[in-house]
C-alpha cells in the first residue's frame, strides 16, 4: 500500500508447490508447530468451544431460575423457536442482504477509485474510508439520529421530492418519517458494515497487476470488456470476503434495528438479547442463537458454491 | 433492549469480570467440555439457594477497612471537578472505610447476566454493595441471593426512612433492603413538537390521531404495563391476568395502527429533546434535568396516577463486607448527604428531614413534587405489585411479543 509503483506489481504467485528453498524440518524442530499453534488454540477452546458447548447444553436444557435448569434433551425448542420467530429471521435475512447489496454498489466504485484511480491520494482516502472506526459503533448509529430526524435537513428534502410517498407506498418508510422505518435500518447497517466491503475489495483489486489492463486494450477490449473479463474475475476474492464480512455481523446485529427501528423492524438479534435478558428464557435464546448460526453457515456455503470461489478464500 | 444506553455511556473505568482464577477455572472447564456431547449434560444450572434464606457469608469488614460498591452510571454526586464524590469521602473520613466505587450498572438485565454466574456458583461477585431497581432486588431475595440486614448497624437508616418506601411486598419491613432511590414514572412532552395537542393521560398518547407515530413508551415492562393499567381505571399494585392482558391488548392496538415510534431504553432522552417524540413515558428524574436543560420540554402527572418504583441497595450473597456495606448505607441516610445526593441526581429522596438541608443547597430542587413529592403527589402514587417466577416469565414474554421481539 505504500509504494504506489505500478509495474512493480508482484506477478501472481505460482499453483501449489512448496516455495523453493525450503529446507526439511529437523528433527529437533518438530514439536516446535504445535507449541506455536498452542496459544491459538487455547484461545479457541476457552472463547470458542467452551461457549459453544454450554450453548448448546442450555439449548437442550428446561426449568427455570429457581428450579435450576437441567438437560432433558427437550429439542422442541428449536421447533418452537422457529415456529414463533420465523418472521423476525426472514427480516434479519432480508435486511442483511439488502444492506450486503447496497455495500457492494458502494464499495466496489470507491474501491475500484481508490485501487486504481487514487494516486498519490490513495492512503489518504483509505484513512478516510476507516476513520469512522475510531468512533464507537454506537455514536455512529446514533450520528444517524441526528441526521434523520423529522423535520431535519434530509427528511424535509426527501418530503419536499416526496420520495417518501412512493417509499411509504413500497413499505419502506412510514407517513413522513425516515427514522423508524426500514429504510432508516437498512441504511445503518448499510452505513455501519461499508468498510468491512471497501477494505477486502480494495486488497485484491490493489493485487491486480495493471499490465493485465494494458495488455487487454492491446488485444482492442473496450474498458467495459476489460472489466467484465479481467478486473472483475480476479477481484472475486475480494467480493465473496466482503459480502462474507458485511452479511455475517449484519444479521445478527441488533443495535441498528432497536435505535433505528421500531417495533415492525426488529431482528432476530433482537429477539436473542430480550429472550436473554429480560424474558429469562436461556434454552430459546441459545436455540435462537444456533439457528441464525445454522442459517448464515448455510447461507455463505450456497454464496460460495455459486460464485465457485472456494480455492480464492 | 436497553442493553447499551446512549445516555449512560459505559465509564472508561470498567472493573473487569474476569479474574484470573475464574479465567483458569473456565480453561479446565474448557477441557473437560471438549470431551464430546457428553459433557452438554453436565452444563445443567444448579436451582438458586434456598428461597428468602439468609445467604450470609463470612464477614471481613473489621479487618479489611474497605467497600465496593456499584452503581449505576451519573447516580453520585460529583464535586467540580466531577472526579470526586464528596459524599463517599465524607464516609471514608468518617470511619476510615475505603470505598472502592463502581458506576459498572447500565441495565438491569444486563448487570443480572453478569453477576447470575458467580451467585448461582455460591461465590462473591466481587461487590459488597449493589443498586438495583426493585423488581431485580425482589428477584435476588427471592432467589437468596442477597444477604439480610443487620437493623443495628442501620439506625439512621431506620429511623429516616420515609413511610411511602417502608414495607414493599416484596421485602416487609426492609429486612434486605434500602431505598436509593425512589423513581416515579410520568408523561413527558416536548411542547413544539405537540404543538398544540393536550397530553393528560395515557388515552391521549395512545389514542391522539395528531401524535400518530411520535409516541414513546418504554421498553420496561412494569413502567409502560403500570401506567397503561393505571389509565384503565386498575391498580398496578393488585391486578389480575386478564387485566394484564386487557392492557396488554389496548397497547398492541396502538401499536398496530402505527400510534408507537418505538420502545425505548434510556435513550428516549434524545428522541424527546429532538422531537421525534411528541411525548414519552418517562422518568421524572430524567425529566427534571432535561427541563433545565431545554425549556420546551415538560411533564404531566395522569389524574389517573403514577407509577412509583425504587432503585435499592442490597448486599449480594458471598460479598465480604456486609457490615462496612451497612454502615455506607446508613451514612446516606444523613438528611446532610441525602440532600447532597437529591441534589445532584434530582431523584425522589427516600430520607425523611431532607427538606431544610435541600433548600439551602437548592431551593428550586427542594420545592419540587418530583423530587421531595408533597401529601398530594404521594396519593396518587402507586407500586407494580411484585410478581412470582412464572408471572414475571409470563409478563415479561407477552410483553416482548408487544414490542416485536
Amino acid at each position: 500500500m505504500t509504494s504506489p509503483t505500478l509495474t512493480g506489481a508482484a506477478s501472481p504467485p505460482a499453483p501449489g508447490g512448496a516455495a523453493p528453498g525450503a529446507r526439511p524440518p529437523r528433527r529437533r524442530g518438530r514439536a516446535l508447530p504445535y507449541l506455536l499453534l498452542l496459544p491459538g488454540l487455547l484461545w479457541l477452546l476457552v472463547f470458542f468451544a467452551l461457549p459453544m458447548v454450554h450453548q448448546a447444553s442450555t439449548s437442550v436444557q428446561t426449568g427455570s431460575l429457581e428450579a435450576g435448569y437441567e438437560v432433558t434433551w427437550h429439542f422442541a425448542t428449536y421447533a418452537d423457536a422457529v415456529a414463533e420467530y420465523w418472521p423476525q429471521f426472514l427480516r434479519s435475512v432480508l435486511y442483511a442482504g439488502t444492506a450486503t447489496v447496497l455495500c457492494l454498489l458502494l464499495g466496489y466504485p470507491l474501491a475500484y477509485l481508490i485501487a486504481f484511480r487514487a494516486g498519490r491520494w490513495r492512503n489518504l482516502v483509505m484513512i478516510l474510508v476507516i476513520a469512522p472506526f475510531f468512533t464507537s459503533f454506537l455514536i455512529r448509529t446514533l450520528a444517524w439520529k441526528t441526521i434523520l430526524a423529522d423535520g431535519g435537513v434530509v427528511v424535509d428534502a426527501l418530503n419536499t421530492l416526496h420520495v417518501l410517498d412512493v417509499t411509504s407506498r413500497l413499505g419502506l418508510t412510514a407517513g413522513d418519517r425516515v427514522l423508524a422505518t426500514p429504510l432508516a435500518v437498512v441504511c445503518g447497517l448499510t452505513y455501519n458494515f461499508l468498510p468491512f466491503m471497501v477494505l477486502p475489495l480494495y486488497t485484491s483489486l490493489e493485487r491486480i497487476d495493471p499490465r493485465l489492463h494494458e495488455a487487454a486494450a492491446d488485444l482492442h477490449a473496450r474498458p467495459a470488456t476489460v472489466f467484465r473479463k479481467v478486473t472483475l474475475p480476479l477481484s472475486m476474492p475480494g467480493v465473496v470476503a466482503g459480502t462474507l464480512l458485511t452479511f455475517i455481523p449484519a444479521g445478527g446485529d441488533y443495535v441498528n434495528a432497536d435505535l433505528l427501528g421500531s417495533t415492525d423492524t426488529r431482528m432476530i438479534g433482537n429477539v436473542i438479547q430480550t429472550q436473554f435478558l429480560r424474558v429469562l428464557d436461556y434454552p430459546t435464546a441459545a436455540a435462537l442463537s444456533f439457528v441464525l448460526m445454522a442459517v448464515i453457515l448455510v447461507a455463505v456455503s450456497v454464496h460460495i458454491r455459486r460464485s465457485g470461489t472456494e480455492e480464492l478464500l | 433492549m436497553e442493553q447499551y444506553e446512549p445516555d449512560r455511556l459505559p465509564p472508561a473505568r470498567r472493573r473487569a469480570v474476569l479474574s484470573r482464577r475464574s479465567l483458569l477455572r473456565a480453561s479446565a472447564g474448557g477441557v473437560l467440555a471438549a470431551g464430546g456431547a457428553g459433557a452438554l449434560g453436565a452444563c445443567g444450572i444448579p436451582p438458586a439457594g434456598n428461597p428468602r434464606g439468609a445467604a450470609a457469608a463470612d464477614d471481613h469488614s473489621a479487618k479489611e477497612r474497605t467497600v465496593s460498591f456499584s452503581n449505576w452510571t451519573e447516580y453520585m454526586d460529583v464535586d467540580e471537578s466531577e472526579k470526586r464524590h464528596p459524599t463517599l469521602e465524607a464516609f471514608t473520613a468518617r470511619t476510615g472505610v475505603e470505598v472502592r466505587y463502581s458506576e459498572d450498572i447500565n441495565d438491569n438485565g444486563e448487570f443480572f447476566a453478569k453477576i447470575k454466574p458467580q451467585l448461582a456458583a455460591g461465590q462473591d461477585t466481587g461487590r459488597d454493595l449493589i443498586c438495583v431497581t426493585d423488581w431485580l432486588a425482589a428477584r435476588m431475595i427471592r432467589l437468596g441471593w442477597a444477604q439480610k440486614l443487620d437493623p443495628s448497624h442501620l439506625p439512621t437508616a431506620y429511623a429516616n426512612l420515609s413511610a411511602q418506601f417502608r414495607s414493599p411486598d416484596w421485602d416487609p419491613g426492609r429486612a434486605y433492603s434500602y431505598p436509593w432511590t425512589g423513581i416515579s414514572t410520568v408523561i413527558a412532552y416536548n411542547k413544539k413538537a405537540l404543538d398544540g395537542v393536550e397530553v393528560r393521560s395515557v388515552s391521549d398518547l395512545l389514542d391522539h390521531p395528531k401524535l400518530k407515530g411520535r409516541v414513546g413508551l418504554l421498553t420496561e415492562m412494569r413502567d409502560t404495563m403500570g401506567m397503561t393499567l393505571l389509565d384503565m381505571g386498575k391498580d398496578p399494585g393488585d391486578f389480575t391476568d386478564d387485566d394484564y392482558d386487557a392492557a396488554l391488548a389496548r397497547l398492541q392496538k396502538a401499536v398496530d395502527k402505527g400510534q408507537i415510534r418505538r420502545f425505548t431504553g434510556n435513550d428516549y432522552t434524545a428522541d424527546l429533546t429532538s422531537g421525534d417524540f411528541a411525548a414519552c413515558v418517562a422518568w421524572a428524574g430524567d425529566v427534571v434535568q432535561l427541563k433545565a436543560d431545554s425549556p420546551e420540554i415538560d411533564f404531566v402527572v395522569p389524574d389517573s396516577g403514577y407509577l412509583t418504583s425504587t432503585d435499592n441497595l442490597l448486599v449480594p450473597a458471598g460479598a465480604r463486607h456486609k457490615t462496612n456495606a451497612e454502615r455506607l448505607i446508613d451514612h446516606f441516610y444523613q438528611p446532610a448527604m441525602a440532600a447532597r445526593l437529591a441534589a445532584y441526581i434530582n431523584y425522589v429522596c427516600p430520607v425523611d428531614g431532607v427538606k431544610d438541608e435541600l433548600a439551602r443547597i437548592d431551593a428550586d430542587a427542594a420545592a419540587n413534587p418530583l423530587i421531595l413529592p408533597d401529601r398530594a403527589m404521594a396519593e396518587k402514587s402507586r407500586e407494580f405489585r411484585s410478581l412470582t417466577d412464572e408471572e414475571e416469565t409470563a409478563y415479561e414474554a407477552k410483553f416482548a411479543k408487544l414490542t416485536g421481539a
